[in-house]
């Protein structure tokens, strides 16, 4: 059978990344990719595939292996005008580059008032759930949540991996840019490569419901969603959000939610103490008080290392974990 | 025994101690005159040196970073540099920034605790003083590549020091150098200290240049004390930035005659003898010792040229001390180019606190 619309195809998240950065290296010419195995082999997840040899080594350039000199290169290149998307092979190899990424790119703008700034994204394979090695499964958002300068983006679909990642090369501050492993081959949906981009700072309503509101990202936005099905067939209704950018947090989306089914469960696979979810609940307590009528629930890891991957499932919000929070909630009140 | 590689490493020094020469003069500067300017330069870093330890003791400035003893040095990789390359300093290069276009002022303003200090008017492009150590080498390696990948007749020189050269940051950036044949040029300002802990404690190097060899740059080490010597190993490195040839490592042989800042005390682990030695090195004397007897220079020329350093520093220092402080919602500004609602609430909020005070 042969296809015979023009339609596009329908692509995975990972193709969207590489359908992202394709549009964008073709748009301007100051945008350069950068990393370990990102040139000829396209990347150990195959995010720069078709890559090099459509631009050249000018333009994807393989790095010498040491993710120390990924982070200042880029900052050194981003701050000389240019726009480097690098990557970090996996999220347990980017602690090296923390360093410039807090110390040089989230404040060169402000350092120098402004007289020099940092146009970069660091795209970062990020979370667990895939068998992966050790180092290979890290939900590490929160350790860059905290630093003022940044923006911090974590799409969950091909469209808004595709429309972020636009976003995210062309904000003229550095993007870290987590990329959920887990769901990189989930699923496929059209994502027309018309170079739109997506708002960097909203939340997105994936599900309407007024019983409960569920706030997530990344892969679990998969779970979340799941559960949000198996709970309407109790008569549940729950409406989940996407947070999408972790910082800047758009609150009000969140907020207005919780106004409307005065109850709220955070999913997220990173540790429970400080995790991002802590930061959404304090500011429930701080602004919702008086809209929420049970106490704010967390589906979070646990307090410890993700396992090795025996155990890794085990340690990451399920469906069932996310179902009986949500009916905590609603036996709260 | 069959040889896989060999290396040596190159020490260059025109004028001794004493101001002598001890070998024939590169082409460049074999007219005397041609080094005036120059030492002008460092005289005036000397003086704006001493004139800002003095506030800082006077309780006018924050803690700061002499450069005493380094000048010869500073002032000499600023006099390679053109314009439209890029400097990314440590935080005591002054001599070079200076000759860079940055000002007196801005330096008292970025140790007087006032970001407006790295928002230089002159070199737009230069990064700001870099206190994580070593780091700037490494943006310096950045800067260098997006040279490159524009085809720009550009180079990017940084400088770290002894203590420096054992970061991490250090090997990265001489090593990418070295992989992209970058035109950067890594100065490493070998004065003996890193705080407290001497050069032999760094490293079992014999020299701090051979470093660069790991990752196949030039090397060359060169007096430091003599402004001569690092024109001339400032000149080849630059050279063979321009020209493709690829990244170097300099190491420049010199001494902290100050403390590490002026929050630190040297007395505590270093003795008398050692600095009183390293006096006799003095970059100053030795270049006046060598300008006088080559009738360049004299006595009475210093008095006026000195008079005139003392004016112009504290034309910047007045400058400097007459700057309001910023306003608070200065801290909100310029750390995104658009700041998210949540930010310029917190902004509001500081303009509102500060009205009630």
């Amino acid at each position: 059978m042969s296809d015979t619309s023009n339609a596009p195809a329908a692509i995975t998240l990972i193709e969207a990344i590489t359908q992202a950065l394709a549009y964008e290296m073709r748009n301007d010419e100051s945008v350069v990719v950068l990393g370990e195995d990102v040139g000829v082999n396209g990347g150990v997840f195959r995010a720069t595939a078709g890559l090099h040899a459509t631009f050249g080594s000018q333009r994807v350039l393989d790095t010498p292996l040491d993710e120390t000199t990924i982070a200042g290169l880029t900052v050194g290149m981003a701050s000389q005008g240019m726009k480097p998307v690098a990557e970090a092979q996996f999220d347990g190899f980017m602690y090296p580059m923390v360093d410039f990424i807090v110390c040089h790119a989230a404040r060169m703008r402000y350092r120098t008032r402004g007289r020099l700034h940092c146009p970069m994204v660091l795209r970062v394979p990020w979370g667990g759930g895939i068998r992966a090695p050790e180092h290979h499964s890290e939900a590490n958002e929160s350790i860059f949540t905290n630093v003022p300068g940044l923006r911090v983006v974590l799409p969950s679909s091909p469209a808004r991996a595709y429309g972020l990642l636009l976003a995210a090369i062309r904000d003229p501050d550095p993007v870290i840019f987590f990329e959920p492993k887990r769901i990189y081959r989930q699923y496929k949906e059209v994502v027309p490569d018309d170079g739109e981009a997506l708002p960097l700072d909203v939340c997105y309503v994936l599900r309407d419901g007024s019983d409960v509101t569920l706030v997530t990202w990344g892969a679990q936005v998969k779970e979340t969603l799941e559960a949000a099905e198996k709970l309407a067939e109790d008569g549940i209704s729950t409406e989940v959000i996407d947070v999408a950018t972790l910082r800047p947090l758009d609150f009000a989306t969140i907020a207005e939610s919780v106004s409307k089914t005065g109850r709220c469960v955070i999913v997220h696979e990173a540790p429970k103490t400080a995790g991002f979810g802590a930061e959404i609940a304090a500011r429930l307590a701080e602004e919702s008080m008086y809209d929420l009528v049970a106490p704010v629930q967390r589906v979070t890891g646990y307090d410890t290392h993700i396992p090795l991957f025996r155990l890794e499932m085990k340690y990451l919000p399920s469906v069932e974990k996310i179902v009986a929070a949500v009916k905590r909630t609603l036996a709260a009140s | 025994m069959t040889v896989a590689a060999q290396f040596e490493i190159e020490y260059l020094q025109y004028l001794g101690p004493d101001g002598k020469l001890a070998g024939k003069l590169p082409p460049a500067v074999a007219d005397a005159k041609a080094l005036l300017p120059r030492f002008k330069q460092m005289l005036f870093v000397r003086t704006f040196d001493t004139k800002s330890i003095a506030l800082q003791r006077t309780g006018k400035l924050g803690t700061y970073a002499a450069c005493l003893g380094h000048e010869a040095t500073h002032v000499g990789i600023g006099a390679s540099m053109r314009p439209e390359d890029v400097f990314a300093p440590s935080y005591r290069e002054y001599g070079a920034q200076f000759m860079r276009g940055v000002k007196p002022r801005e330096v008292l303003m970025y140790w007087g605790g006032d970001e407006r200090g790295n928002d230089f008017e002159g070199p737009k492009n230069d990064y700001p003083w870099c206190v994580p150590i070593a780091t700037q080498c490494l943006l310096a390696a950045g800067a260098a590549l997006a040279f490159k990948l524009r085809k720009e007749d550009r180079i990017a020189v940084s400088c770290c020091g002894d203590g420096g050269s054992s970061k991490t940051d250090f090997y990265a950036a001489l090593n990418s150098a070295g992989a992209y044949t970058l035109p950067l040029v890594l100065c490493v300002i070998n004065n003996g200290w890193a705080i407290s802990v001497p050069r032999s404690a760094q490293t079992g190097a014999k020299t701090l240049a051979q470093k660069g060899i790991a990752g196949g740059l030039h090397c060359l080490q060169v007096d430091g004390n003599d402004l001569i010597a690092v024109l001339e190993g400032m000149r080849r490195a630059v050279e063979r930035a321009r020209s493709g040839e690829g990244g170097s490592v300099i190491e420049f042989m010199t001494y902290r005659l100050h403390d590490h800042t002026t929050a630190d005390d040297a007395r505590r682990y270093r003795g008398e003898q050692e600095v009183k030695d390293a006096w006799e090195r003095d970059p100053m004397t030795r270049l006046r010792t060598y300008l006088t007897s080559q009738k360049a220079w004299d006595e009475a020329q210093e008095k006026v040229w000195l008079e005139e350093c003392g004016k112009l520093v504290d034309v910047e220092i007045n400058a400097y001390l007459e700057t309001p402080v910023q306003p608070v919602e200065a801290m909100f500004d310029h750390l995104y180019a658009d700041p998210p609602p949540d930010l310029l609430e917190q902004r509001a909020a500081a303009i509102a606190l500060e009205k009630r005070a």
